[in-house]
């Protein structure tokens, strides 16, 4: 994976069953590598650089970093 | 349905809803796409606004408004709290209504609707914006518009193909969640905010109340606190304080862009309203009222555009916006700058010294006065904005 391959072993991940859909992290990715749509919502992985503006700007902590398949904030 | 639209509205907020009824009105053509099933649900953020805000748009009707404002009420950290008195001026609505009422009026005027089409491209002729492409009912669609009106809210993800800056600035987005709870028995005419770092720093957290004691409640955090907290886990810990077994009847998050509007907000093409152009008030976060203003100002110029058939009119609008409403967002956005970094204490004092004031003297214009004595060149700001 492109992403994994960037930055080692640490990946963004959204957890979607929790998500609420509600735009803040597309609104400030700086990549545009956000699909949210009715209730679906992925990472378009070619364009994501785990910048973790996402992260800090989902006011229900629903995106998380991957570490070795241990998520944390 | 036709192929060929003169306008494409993408989003049927309140903004976009506005921006396809003004054109529609003209006489051109409009197509009004939203991406969720139903207009106006799920709501996002967001329900109070002023009585003029409304009114210049839509009548007052009881279907929508759930309390009648009169009154704020600022609560200090330490427990002081600030009243402030201004006969009915404000609602708070009901969101899933208002906007569909909203996006009635736009279908009255002509205007076409599909929902459950998620746009996710544009179409280009010689670099200019000419259509959108959208997914509707697992299809790939294409249909093509003289101008694109991109009321995409926050995202703002149609401007951004149309190679406008509109990415946000994570420090400038206020991610909030709200809930709305029953069994909350504050003065159902009377706005709460609530100051502090414990509660909502560099903020303010709110209890608006919707009738029968339901109240819509919530905060939002600008990224640089959500680094450390998010707005979930300070509304967690002021509900168990306050109201631990209050049954909440929604809970929704929502970003709110508290920034000066965009550089630019036309292109060839292309227009942006609402959240999408950043038109929400820096200061109080408020985007509806605001948000509505941005579309019929764009609708307007759009379909006098077509009607001229001179497309490049369009970009006349960022100079219309700045004029009504864009210049006076830079000027709110200086004041929040002046009180953003304020601590526990300083508000605390404010509220002592405000309190000093005679009831019947106390306003708006009057506590930021007492919140930014110290720096004189914000009282003019405050002074061409708010009744002194």
């Amino acid at each position: 994976m492109y992403r994994q391959a960037k930055t080692g072993k640490l990946m963004i991940e959204i957890l979607p069953d929790k998500c609420d859909f509600c735009g803040c992290c597309v609104g400030v990715c700086p990549e545009d590598a956000i699909e949210l749509k009715e209730a679906e919502i992925f990472i378009i992985d070619p364009r994501c650089t785990n910048c973790s503006k996402c992260i800090w700007s989902c006011p229900i902590e629903v995106i998380k970093f991957n570490r070795d398949g241990v998520l944390a904030k | 349905m036709k192929n060929e639209y003169d306008i494409m509205v993408v989003g049927a907020g309140p903004a976009g809803s506005m921006a396809a009824r003004f054109a529609a009105e003209q006489g051109v053509s409009v197509l009004m796409l939203e991406k969720d099933r139903d207009v106006g649900y799920p709501v996002r953020c967001g329900e109070a606004i002023s009585k003029v805000g409304v009114e210049e748009f839509i009548p007052s009707d009881d279907k929508w408004i759930t309390a009648k404002i009169s009154k704020f009420s600022f609560n200090a950290p330490d427990g002081t709290e600030v009243i402030l008195d201004f006969g009915e001026a404000g609602y708070v609505l009901e969101r899933r209504i208002f906007d569909y009422e909203l996006a009635r009026t736009a279908a009255d005027a002509g205007v076409e609707i599909l929902t459950r089409a998620y746009v996710n491209d544009l179409l280009f002729d010689d670099g200019k914006v000419a259509g959108v492409k959208y997914e509707y009912h697992g299809e790939q669609k294409e249909v093509k518009a003289k101008v694109v009106i991109a009321a995409d809210g926050v995202e703002s993800r149609v401007g951004r193909w149309a190679g406008l800056e509109t990415h946000i600035d994570f420090r400038d987005m206020e991610s909030a969640v709200q809930i709305t709870a029953a069994n909350i028995p504050v003065d159902q005419n009377t706005l709460y905010f609530y100051f502090g770092k414990d509660v909502s720093p560099n903020g303010y957290f709110w209890i608006f109340p919707k009738g029968h004691n339901k109240a819509n409640i919530g905060l939002g955090v600008s990224g640089i606190i959500g680094k450390k907290k998010s707005a979930q886990s300070f509304l967690d810990d002021f509900m168990s304080k306050h109201y631990p077994n209050a049954p909440v009847l929604t809970k929704i998050a929502g970003g709110v862009p508290c920034a000066i509007t965009l550089k630019k907000i036309s292109a060839p093409g292309i227009m942006l309203v609402g959240d999408a152009a950043r038109q929400v008030n820096p200061l109080s976060g408020g985007g509806i009222a605001s948000g509505m203003i941005g579309g019929k100002i764009a609708g307007t110029i759009a379909a006098e555009a077509i009607k001229m058939n001179k497309l490049d009119h369009i970009l006349t609008y960022d100079k219309a916006w700045a004029d009504r409403l864009g210049k006076r967002h830079e000027t709110f956005n200086r004041i929040k700058e002046g009180i953003y970094n304020f601590s526990d204490e300083k508000f605390n004092n404010i509220a002592h010294s405000f309190n000093k004031i005679p009831y019947e003297k106390r306003t708006l214009g009057r506590l930021f006065t007492t919140a930014l004595i110290n720096q004189p060149s914000l009282l003019v700001d405050i002074a061409r904005v708010f009744v002194v």
